[in-house]
């Protein structure tokens, strides 16, 4: 019979794996910093180079980096573009998208939930490059009809396909925030007479708040962060727009679009990754906020 | 004893006061403005699925899979492209699934419930929330740079295996979580350890979940454009139609997603159809992988029996 305690030699193997285990366990958190720092690395030439001032940064709508002469480098106009398209595709996808969430939950057949469910599914599968293509070939001729603007590649382009990308999103998770609701809850509310919509309204939606409003940000922190569906719908001019059928570039796009022509080093270069990080730091207010709230729904839940 | 009456089909058993009707009817039009708003945000989808197949179809067929582009990318076939993906897609998945796997096996088996646990969950919707154009970027200054990997697929699945790490981190501790606690209390009161109760009892049980995950990552990495774009994926490289090994990990390579992209917005004089058929490719690639997921998962959910 084997001794109940196992020598060195034979726990070593399993030593071994735990250690394994715990460093790709921190991989995520390794990464993440690695993310804020090989991206800020490649921006950091630029900080003391001298004539490069952050409130001008911040607060300047010209973007001209590549200019020879005095190049300007404000991002406000890009922001304002980022914002624009964001919040018209918010102002879509939050109802339909909690609307959906809310059918699903509530007032559905298990069957039928099931089947929608996979459609969504394959709705949000769709990638964003494909998107980007529906928006130039088939929704910019679509605006310029129904609307009669010179061109359909403008905030109403890319805001459609926005929202239609963030749908599933806010769609699926705030079913999930839904479901999280006690169904003791539920059944309070119908035994005291309320109709199901009633229920809806009166108690499952101020129970599920946080988790709702979580999912928005989620939607909205992906609406921030998307590349190509912007960069191919939304046209290629900066500045701050007036109307929904503007042109506009938003920080994704100037990204993607300049990376190409930036020579490795330059001040361009740099700036470039230096939108990363503020990209970054955009989306990562987001995505805390919505972890904080579903955290916050967790612990007073039970 | 009064006599009980046959209800007559007309009348109700209760009488409706007008709050209830009036209840009832708001019910109603709750439930059809609902549900209608999901048909209308889901229609949309089924348009453009069915116009973009109708747009492709004089150009889809067998030899537009295998065949390598010619006059400039405006005529032959995509072969270069769609075998870019499979080596990005492949070399992603090695790198991320390991890795993705045992940080979830770490997450729920391994760590303490507490402050340091609850950091590294934080890390990763984090990780998850960071946007692709942002990858791009940390691929390019890590991978193509600091790394010395220059822009090759090597880099750019890299870049791919940090994105998708979340998710399969995620979907792996989905089925860690479903594996019931008494199956592990029963391998600890054999005396197996935590690594040989994880590996013999729980993963196994785990397995079909993990594997559903897996094949969602696919799915999602197939499509990614903006990350590959600037760490390794090239417009135009020649190599020969229906040659499975032509990209060297060090090479750079296309992709379907920089393919479509490029040839929509950047080739002059394209024929109509070719861009469709090149997003009816990439769609197909990605619907085909995710519907796979979707199948296997029905069938398991069908088959649990704990």
């Amino acid at each position: 019979m084997k001794p109940l305690r196992r020598n060195l030699f034979d726990r070593l193997p399993e030593l071994l794996i735990e250690g394994v285990i715990r460093l790709c366990g921190i991989s995520a958190i390794l990464l993440v910093f690695g993310i804020f720092f090989f991206v800020f690395r490649e921006a950091y030439g630029l900080l003391p180079s001298g004539d490069f001032h952050l409130s001008h940064f911040l607060f300047d709508t010209h973007w001209n980096p590549a200019s020879q002469s005095g190049p300007a480098y404000g991002t406000l106009a890009l922001l304002a573009g980022t914002a624009s398209v964001t919040i018209l595709s918010m102002a879509i996808a939050i109802p339909f998208g909690l609307g959906s969430a809310i059918y699903l939950s509530e007032f559905c057949a298990p069957y039928r939930r099931e089947t929608l469910k996979v459609v969504i599914e394959i709705l949000a599968a769709i990638p964003s490059v494909v998107w980007g293509f529906i928006g130039l070939m088939v929704m910019n001729p679509l605006i310029i009809a129904v609307t009669g603007a010179p061109i359909g590649l403008n905030i109403l382009n890319g805001g459609l396909l926005l929202a239609l990308m963030s749908i599933p999103i806010i769609a699926s998770l705030g079913e999930d925030a839904l479901k999280a609701v006690p169904d003791s809850f539920r059944e309070a509310g119908l035994a005291l007479g309320a109709s199901r919509w009633q229920l809806v309204y009166r108690v499952l939606l101020p129970a599920a708040r946080p988790g709702l409003l979580a999912a928005v940000l989620l939607g909205l922190g992906r609406a921030v962060g998307e590349t190509m569906a912007v960069l191919m719908a939304t046209g290629h001019s900066v500045r701050v727009p007036s109307s929904v059928l503007d042109s506009v570039r938003t920080l994704t796009a100037t990204i993607a679009a300049e990376l190409g022509e930036a020579s490795v080093g330059s001040h361009h270069y740099q700036l470039l990754f230096l939108v990363g990080i503020y990209l970054l730091a955009i989306t990562s207010i987001f995505n805390l906020a919505a972890d904080y709230l579903v955290r916050g729904r967790r612990r007073s839940s039970r | 004893m009064r006599p009980v009456m046959a209800p007559s089909p007309t009348a109700r058993r209760f009488a409706e006061t007008p709050a209830i009707a009036r209840r009832r009817r708001q019910e109603r039009v709750a439930r059809r403005l609902l549900g209608g708003g999901l048909i209308l945000s889901l229609l949309p989808l089924f348009a453009i699925l069915f116009y973009l197949v109708w747009q492709a179809a004089p150009l889809l067929s067998w030899r537009f899979l295998v065949e390598s582009p010619r006059d400039g990318m405006r005529a032959g076939g995509l072969w270069p492209a769609l075998l870019g993906t499979l080596y990005l897609v492949g070399a992603a998945l090695a790198a991320a699934t390991p890795v993705g796997i045992l940080a979830a096996v770490y997450l729920n088996e391994y760590a303490q419930p507490g402050r340091f646990s609850r950091i590294v969950g934080l890390a990763v919707i984090n990780l998850a929330g960071v946007p692709s154009i942002v990858h791009a970027l940390f691929g390019l200054g890590a991978f193509v740079a600091f790394a010395g990997l220059g822009r090759s697929i090597l880099a750019a699945s890299l870049t791919l295996a940090v994105m998708s790490l979340p998710v399969i981190i995620a979907s792996t501790t989905e089925a860690l979580k479903s594996v019931p606690q008494s199956f592990r209390e029963a391998s600890w009161n054999l005396g197996a350890t935590r690594w040989q109760t994880t590996w013999h009892i729980v993963l196994p049980n785990a397995m079909p979940g993990i594997f559903t995950g897996i094949i969602l990552m696919v799915s999602r990495t197939a499509g990614e454009t903006a990350p590959v774009l600037f760490t390794g994926a090239v417009f135009y490289k020649s190599i020969a139609g229906g040659d499975l090994f032509a990209y060297g990990l060090l090479d750079q390579c296309m992709a379907l997603s920089v393919h479509l992209f490029t040839v929509s917005t950047q080739v002059p004089n394209v024929p109509d159809a070719l861009p469709y058929a090149i997003a009816v490719v990439l769609v197909a690639t990605v619907l085909g992988v995710n519907a796979l997921s979707i199948a296997l998962r029905v069938y398991l959910r069908s088959r649990k029996n704990w």
